[in-house]
């Protein structure tokens, strides 16, 4: 390895080689979990997206190129899924991160109680996606659910609504069970990122005259940024994907108002037996969700913040 | 330093390779277990069920069998994915009378023609082999026969004074508004018409009740002709008046069972489970006030020589293709489904025997439960009618694209004649495609 | 002056945090009012916000199973444990193996590092209901049906690379000067990562095994197709199966929702410090 006086640049080298090999050591069981279990299931799907392939056994294969992808850009079905999936996407991500923002700052003013806020909102988001399904549904019904109830006794409606088949509103209540379950998390990060904040600064601008608003607008915006950017990275990604809960509380309808694009891949692999279609389906959910990725990285990473 | 990596990274796949096959590598020799995959409550409870697989594991000791237990929502998927392994997961399954044409043509079911005694051909409901029949081979065992029937609360038609349950769809108009008037219940009837199976079922009852079908002979599709569009435009037309519940379009058959034992509905159409239901008094508001009418038809049917209209609701089990087990899944199969199984548990469930329905069998049958009585005579008069809905591979698309038509049309979305025509259209791509 | 408004600032904020609390408690003590109902009571128009005739029978049926009287809430213990036990390990396994490619991929400077960093985040790009087939033949092949080692492995494809993406961010936040002192004073990278690094990570360390935990917890989908015998069924199997053909058992699905929320709940709460000061280093740091 190394000699008894070697050069700088010498030690520095093998200095290297040891890290590199070490690195690869460290790396090397993630690396096989990971690539063990999904580059053959990738490589699968991925090939999978050029045939049409029936499900069912001994069936045959045809080899469409891409036919798949050519179906599903000409299809209506297609593009107001893409459509749905955007609007659930943009809402649900919109007032996780408006409100998270607002609960934030809420809790970081420091409000008496605020520290059984803080453990009150860990709640939400542990519960499972199912449980949090599963409830909502149970709210949301027709005949006999809470918010009928409240809303009867507030006098806000006069009969009951039967919530989940009004095709305009669906989308917006499984919106809603979303951010009841994630906001918490956005609100929970943003928090933590305030604390961290130093002080001074936004004391230095109080004291040069500057009022809450610009306060906020000029220095806390700013500096929470990499916050904000994990935040709204990762609930963008796995709003895109969202299906679980569309599946548990409306079943995709009514009117397949509520289906969203895993939905619809889950749909064809599964109950209508079109796996190539599926296939074509999940890459390009992959592929937005990398494409969608990159840019938020591109556009609110400061490249000195990479390590 | 890159060969380092790679022999550190070899080694470690090959460690958990190898736990991996050890784990999996330790069968050894022994009796054959096969794995048979049923639906949550389809007329047996697992309990039952599981009981009678200890009785012909008794009586075969070189067979094993392990049951599981799905609700009805996620077997189609199971069956699916399970199929995809070989051997395949599951060596029988449980099917819904819609999902045989497609899983023939996946191959998924083994032909049993040839396995079925003459016994069970002559003595079960011919009609029970409908459903796993196709070309004149058969596909699996008749397990559960049901149709939907036509419930009504009697004591809520007492109080409206009404002496007698519709015959025709239009008096149930009639009888609804005038409960509905005098205050007897705000939403007389309540449907399943969600973006689910049931709501196919329900159009399939009216459908035929108005002397419509499916398919032609060519198998094209008419039910958006004018049939159809009545239907459609007549199920819209009773949620607008009032007189169907509005949360119809989003209740499955559980949603609609709740509302009827729950004394918010004088009329639900439904399956078997919800008259018992009714008499349940740890759930049920009703208690004894359910009764069974023939299900009503449309004066425009009754005129065109229709009698009576249901849906085909049963279950069967099918062997899967590619079973290693073959001979043993269906003596099980056979025995699930032999006479002496079935009368032994004719509490639970009707037989699908025929000859379980005549004479000293139908004494022995009425007497086993003090609601057979009832739902006996309830099942002979109404599954005559019982329709199939239609015996094509593309079924569960054609099916989604049906429940869209129903929902656009009752959501007014879109007039019932232009969701019905997109759906046939989408079912002539799907037949050509 | 100054004290008075103080006062009515803080009285003007705590007014602001009564809709927080009413939308973050209003859902769950339904739920948990839901779950100590009877069927019948249930059913009540208007609602009964609390329940008049309370009953812990759905409590009971679950926890003792002998006195269930349908089969899922006599199964829905040992799916609880199988949750936790599959939690549990895949918690302990990301942390212990996505930890050293974490802090490789951050301190050790190499050349694939930020390509494999990308690759790694890129397979959770795709939507899992699409590997599923190919996952459940390989699988099968591999006899791991209804083991729950084959959930472990699952949830170890999406749940590894999220770990090491925040556990990396986490590392980040420990200043390089104090590992660079100790290099210079001889300390392996070993060393480095046991006597320096792991210490001053440990909030980091437990934020990362909280949303593992919760992660690999939560998901539903895989747990359904790749198990329905009780050897391995999870909690969130289970509580879809009180929906049955023709019975919704949901008073039995509130209270299995309640005690399936529970472990991960009170994990949480038990280590919100951790999680806070955790997003706290992830946060700033990005």
């Amino acid at each position: 390895m190394t000699v008894a006086t070697p050069s700088y640049s010498a030690k520095r080298r093998s200095l290297r080689q040891q890290d590199a090999r070490i690195a690869w050591l460290f790396i090397a069981p993630s690396l096989v979990v990971i690539l063990g279990i999904t580059l053959w299931p990738i490589i699968y799907t991925f090939l999978l997206s050029f045939f049409v392939a029936p499900t069912g056994i001994n069936q045959v294969r045809t080899f469409v190129g891409l036919g798949n992808y050519l179906t599903l850009i000409r299809d209506p079905t297609f593009w107001e899924t893409i459509g749905r999936t955007l609007h659930f996407t943009i809402v649900s991500v919109g007032l996780e991160m408006v409100l998270g923002l607002a609960v934030a700052q809420l809790i970081h003013a420091h409000p008496p109680g605020w520290r059984v806020l803080r453990f009150s909102l860990i709640i939400p988001w542990a519960v499972p996606t199912i449980v949090n399904g599963a409830m909502w549904r149970w709210i949301y019904n027709g005949d006999f659910g809470a918010l009928n109830g409240l809303l009867l006794q507030l006098g806000l409606i006069r009969h009951y609504i039967p919530w989940l088949t009004l095709p305009s509103l669906a989308m917006d209540l499984v919106i809603l069970a979303d951010v009841w379950h994630m906001m918490p998390f956005v609100a929970l990060i943003l928090q933590a990122a305030l604390a961290a904040l130093p002080v001074e600064l936004e004391e230095a601008a109080a004291v040069d005259g500057a009022n809450a608003l610009q306060r906020f607008w000029s220095i806390r915006l700013p500096l929470l940024r990499p916050a904000i950017l994990v935040a709204l990275i990762v609930r963008t990604v796995d709003a895109f994907r969202v299906f679980d809960i569309a599946y548990i509380i409306t079943n995709g309808g009514p009117a397949f108002r509520t289906v969203t694009i895993t939905y619809l891949t889950y749909f064809n692999t599964f109950a209508w037996g079109k796996q190539g279609l599926g296939a074509a389906l999940s890459f390009l959910i992959s592929l937005f969700s990398i494409g969608m990725a990159i840019i938020f990285i591109r556009w609110l990473y400061r490249p000195e913040e990479i390590a | 330093m890159r060969t380092y990596a790679r022999i550190a990274s070899l080694l470690i796949s090959l460690g958990l390779l190898a736990s991996l096959v050890a784990c999996g590598a330790g069968k050894a020799a022994g009796p054959v277990t096969i794995h048979v995959l049923t639906m949550d409550q389809a007329g047996l409870k697992p309990a039952e069920i599981d009981q009678i697989a200890r009785d012909f594991e008794a009586a075969n000791p070189d067979i094993k069998v392990v049951m599981e237990y799905l609700g009805y929502d996620y077997i189609h998927d199971k069956i699916v994915t399970g199929m995809a392994a070989k051997p395949p997961a599951y060596d029988a399954a449980m099917l819904d009378v819609i999902w045989p044409d497609e899983f023939i043509k996946a191959q998924y079911l083994l032909d049993v023609t040839d396995r079925v005694t003459d016994q069970m051909k002559n003595e079960m409901f011919p009609a029970s082999w409908n459903g796993v029949t196709r070309n004149g081979r058969i596909y699996g065992m008749p397990w559960l026969m049901d149709v939907k029937y036509f419930m009504y609360n009697k004591d809520m038609l007492e109080k409206a004074g009404i002496t007698a349950p519709p015959t025709t769809w239009e008096e149930l108009v009639d009888q609804a508004k005038t409960i509905k008037e005098k205050g007897i219940v705000e939403f007389p009837i309540i449907w399943s018409w969600p973006q689910k199976e049931g709501a196919v079922c329900d159009f399939t009852v009216l459908l035929f009740g108005n002397g419509g079908a499916f398919l032609d002979a060519e198998g094209k599709p008419v039910f958006n002709n004018e049939k159809g569009v009545e239907v459609l435009t007549w199920m819209k037309q009773t949620l607008d008046d009032g007189l169907s519940n509005p949360s119809s379009v989003s209740s499955d058959e559980n949603a609609v069972r709740d509302a009827f034992i729950a004394g918010k509905a004088a009329f639900a159409v439904n399956w078997l489970f919800q008259f018992s239901d009714s008499n349940d008094p740890s759930k049920s508001q009703i208690p004894g006030q359910a009764a069974f009418a023939p299900m009503p038809v449309f004066a425009a049917g009754k005129a065109a020589g229709v009698e009576g209209s249901s849906v085909d609701g049963s279950s069967a089990f099918a062997i899967m293709a590619t079973t290693p087990y073959p001979d043993q899944t269906w003596k099980f199969l056979s025995y699930l489904a032999s006479k002496e199984v079935q009368t032994k548990y004719s509490a639970e469930m009707l037989p699908v025997w025929q000859t379980s329905f005549e004479g000293d069998s139908l004494n022995q049958l009425l007497a086993a439960n003090p609601t057979n009585p009832i739902t006996v005579p309830a099942f002979l008069a109404q599954f005559p009618y019982a329709n199939e809905r239609p015996t094509v591979p593309y079924y569960n698309e054609a099916s989604a694209a049906l429940q869209l038509a129903i929902q656009e049309a009752l959501t007014g979305v879109k007039t019932p004649q232009q969701a019905l025509d997109d759906a046939a259209a989408k079912w002539v791509s799907l037949a050509g495609g | 002056m100054r004290p008075r408004r103080k006062t009515l600032r803080k009285m003007g904020l705590f007014l602001l945090t009564l809709p927080v609390f009413a939308f973050i408690y209003f859902p769950i003590l339904w739920l948990v009012s839901a779950s100590l109902s009877t069927q019948v009571e249930l059913f009540a128009v208007p609602p009964h916000w609390i329940p008049q005739h309370p009953t812990l029978a759905n409590y009971l049926e679950i926890l003792f199973p002998s006195l269930a009287v349908s089969s899922v809430p006599r199964a829905f213990g040992i799916a609880l444990m199988n949750s936790v036990k599959i939690a549990s390990a895949v918690t302990l396994i990301c942390i212990v193996v996505g930890g050293l490619a974490a802090y490789a991929l951050v301190r050790i400077p190499f050349r694939a590092g930020p390509v494999i960093l990308i690759g790694v985040l890129g397979t959770r790009m795709i939507p899992e209901v699409s590997l599923i087939l190919p996952l459940f033949i390989v699988a099968s092949s591999l006899r791991l049906i209804n083991r729950p080692e084959v959930l472990v492995l699952t949830y170890m494809s999406f749940a590894l690379p999220f770990a090491i993406w925040m556990m990396a961010a986490f590392f980040q936040t420990i200043p390089i000067e104090l590992e660079d002192a100790a290099r210079i004073d001889g300390c392996s990278r070993l060393g480095i990562l046991r006597r320096i690094v792991m210490p001053l990570a440990v909030p980091g360390l437990v934020a990362t095994a909280m949303f593992t935990f919760l992660l690999a917890w939560d998901e539903f989908f895989y747990a359904l197709i790749f198990t329905s015998t009780l050897a391995a069924k999870t909690a969130p199997v289970a509580i879809s199966e009180f929906v049955g053909r023709y019975t919704v058992n949901i008073t039995g699905m509130m209270a299995g929702g309640v005690l399936a929320a529970l472990p991960p709940v009170l994990l949480a709460l038990i280590f919100q410090r951790y999680i806070v000061r955790g997003m706290t280093a992830g946060a700033v740091k990005g």
